[in-house]
């Protein structure tokens, strides 16, 4: 992608391929053959770059991790190793929750109600008295054999919440990211480059959107029109687009537009539209990838908030599911329930530091002034 | 003389130093201040002056990169060879028709080309941009290019990127994508200042081959006599936006009237210690740019004014013949009592 500057030393196996590569180009027939080679070659040289990165590599992982528990439950449901009737992360039911014997050994009464709580504690309907051994209904399950991660509790299947979660969460932030960056982009590189009263009204707006509070506009937004996740996605990828991320890359896009490249092509003939999509984006882009990578963070944490306060209509995610836990009083609880609340706020916070951490890392490739030598 | 191939007439370039937010600017900078020269079909001309005495403004203006604040650009036009067009009237849908005739090397070899694009792509840039030939004939073209600046083979060369060029074959890069449009006038900005002095010979003597093979004209910026005097057949010698000389190279060189360029002359190291030449001490400080006095502009560091510069405008070029020409009060009188 940049400029490498200088080389590694390189094992002999990338000689091989940097070789078979150089043979490949030179017997290409056709400019696309050529092109991938080159593309092939730039991305093994940067990938060079991003393995040192022990962070970028960890973040990588995380996200693998998160990859195939999205994947997963298709897999298991086509298979039938799950079967939707019990393991449907929204309508699924588990019609024999598991039940604990205990052991009454206390009644309690309180002073008050005249209740036994120790009974209404286990069940209300139930009494007993000391030494009597009662079947209790375990729903909301912890963790078992059948379900690993223990049941909600409406009986649903939390692993399975959590790999749709995981679905939800890449579908959306790669949305916004994608949205983001593309406005992000052009905006930039078209303020930077006519300047002017373009610049000035571009860059007026895009305060505007950094001044306004985004939670805030989210909430209103939702209040209005049903809030689908990909709405969500487009919000935050325009929020975050014509805002802060088209004023980083316009400061980018002006230190490239003053590169005399761009003056030799403007000699050459080349459109102002040419010079801009062939000269300046090209030159912005890697820029532009690494804000994709934070803003897949900020969008799943968007996510999580608006879905915590029940404002996003969307079947199931990880907010949503730490909602539920909160909802039927059980956030609250000193992590007894921790299987309802921990797997989903987890999630949330790894997913979102590992695109942070890639990001990171990227930027190194990026940007070579940060790179240790 | 026959027709020339590029005229320019009074040619002006300010730049309005801001004097705050929403306020009309009162204060300019006079970058190129009404500077007059032709340049003959196949002819080089070397345009020395030091740093911001509006240089590179000029060549800007001539290609178009900037547009000039007064004064006309002429150039011939190869349709109708009697006559001269005016650079700013050209219409916009005959502009991509001008930037084939007129081209520019740059200055920064390691700036001047896309880190993103490959050899291939920079210099078939301006075909593709001006919709010439096939891509199977821009390929072609683009080879015959490389080997005749010296990049061969250039199946080797041609998808490579900047990077893994040297300077001098960025530079020879460079040289080709100015030159494939077949331009008939080139501008070149300094263009082996930033080049290892070994390297610098070779990349002049290349630009010469190429002005024969493909009959252009440079205008050549440079802040060093020796390089105009190795390319150019005539030099122009700038100071403060104003040209205070104008000639052909050996006369010039030879026969330097102007106090300025008396100076440059002085200051070029002489590889023999024992040789003893006319010493030329300027003094003072650079008259400043912005709003200058109208007296002539080399007053504050010329050893020889007299009253009669301090009383009168800036001296017009006058012929002091074989087409020299000074800008210079006492260019007739004695001066050489130094």
């Amino acid at each position: 992608m940049t400029d490498l500057g200088q080389r590694a030393p390189e094992p002999d196996l990338e000689a091989n391929a940097e070789a078979v590569e150089s043979q490949e180009i030179a017997k290409a027939q056709s400019l696309w053959q050529i092109r991938w080679a080159l593309l092939r070659r730039s991305f093994r040289n940067n990938w060079k770059l991003f393995r040192r990165n022990r962070i970028g590599i960890a973040g990588l992982v995380i996200i693998g991790f998160f990859a195939t528990l999205a994947i997963a439950p298709s897999i298991f449901f086509a298979t039938g190793f799950w079967s939707t009737s019990v393991y449907d992360p929204v309508t699924g039911l588990e019609p024999n929750p598991p039940s604990q014997q205990l052991e009454i050994v206390q009644t309690v009464t309180d002073p008050n109600t005249q209740i036994d709580i120790r009974q209404v504690l286990v069940d209300g309907r139930i009494n007993g008295n000391i030494g009597d051994v009662i079947d209790v209904t375990l729903q909301p399950a912890p963790p078992y054999g059948k379900h690993w991660l223990g049941t909600d509790p409406l009986g649903r299947d939390i692993l399975s919440q959590l790999m749709y979660g995981a679905k939800a969460a890449f579908g959306l932030g790669i949305l916004a990211a994608t949205v983001t960056v593309l406005i992000g982009t052009v905006v930039g590189s078209v303020a930077a480059f006519y300047g002017g009263k373009i610049d000035a009204f571009l860059m007026r707006l895009a305060d505007l959107l950094i001044m306004v509070p985004g939670l805030a506009i989210l909430i209103v937004i939702s209040a209005v029109v049903r809030f689908q996740l990909w709405h969500l996605a487009v919000v935050i990828g325009i929020l975050s687009g014509f805002g802060g991320v088209a004023i980083v890359l316009k400061s980018q896009a002006l230190a490239v537009k003053v590169k005399p490249f761009v003056d030799a092509a403007r000699v050459a003939g080349g459109s102002n539209a040419r010079l801009i999509v062939a000269h300046i984006i090209p030159n912005v882009m890697p820029l532009s990838f690494l804000y994709m990578m934070f803003t897949v963070t900020s969008a799943i944490q968007s996510e999580a908030t608006l879905s915590f306060i029940g404002l996003l209509n969307v079947d199931m995610s990880w907010g949503l599911m730490i909602q539920l836990a909160n909802n039927q009083g059980y956030l609250l609880q000193g992590g007894r329930y921790w299987w309802m609340v921990f797997p989903a706020g987890l999630a949330v916070t790894f997913i979102a530091m590992a695109f942070f951490l890639v990001g990171r890392a990227m930027d190194e490739v990026v940007n070579p002034r940060l790179r240790k030598r | 003389m026959s027709q020339p191939l590029l005229k320019v007439e009074n040619l002006t370039k300010l730049f309005p130093v801001s004097k705050g937010f929403l306020r009309t600017p009162t204060d300019f900078i006079h970058a190129v201040d009404g500077i007059n020269f032709e340049i003959q079909p196949g002819e080089s001309l070397g345009l020395v002056g030091e740093s911001g005495c509006g240089k590179s403004t000029t060549g800007r203006m001539l290609v178009k990169l900037m547009e000039a604040s007064s004064g006309h650009v002429l150039m011939s036009d190869k349709t109708h060879t009697d006559d001269l067009i005016d650079i700013a009237n050209i219409p916009n849908d005959q502009m991509k028709r001008f930037r084939r005739r007129v081209q520019m090397i740059f200055q920064d070899p390691y700036e001047s080309m896309n880190p993103r694009r490959t050899v291939f792509e920079t210099v078939s840039e301006p075909l593709t941009v001006q919709n010439i030939g096939s891509l199977k004939e821009r390929e072609e073209r683009v080879s015959e290019m490389l080997r005749l600046v010296g990049l061969a083979p250039p199946d080797a060369f041609l998808f490579r990127y900047p990077h893994e060029l040297s300077g001098g074959q960025r530079q020879r890069v460079a040289i080709a994508r100015a030159l494939v449009l077949d331009p008939s006038f080139v501008v070149a900005d300094e263009p082996t200042s930033m080049l290892d002095v070994s390297i610098r010979i070779s990349i002049m003597d290349l630009m010469l081959k190429l002005a024969d093979e493909f009959d252009v004209s440079y205008l050549y910026i440079t802040h060093d006599l020796a390089v105009a005097r190795y390319m150019c057949d005539r030099i122009a010698v700038m100071y403060l936006g104003k040209i205070v000389e104008i000639g052909d190279t050996e006369e010039i060189l030879g026969n330097p009237q102007h106090p300025y360029t008396k100076a440059l002359l002085s200051a070029v190291p002489v590889p023999d210690p024992s040789f003893k030449r006319e010493e030329v001490e300027i003094l003072g400080g650079i008259t400043k740019a912005i709003n200058p006095p109208s007296e002539c502009r080399f007053i504050e560091r010329c050893p020889w004014a007299k009253d009669v510069c301090r009383t009168s405008d800036h001296p017009p070029l006058e012929d002091k013949g074989d087409g020299h020409y000074v800008a210079c009060h006492l260019v007739e009188s004695a001066l050489t009592s130094a």
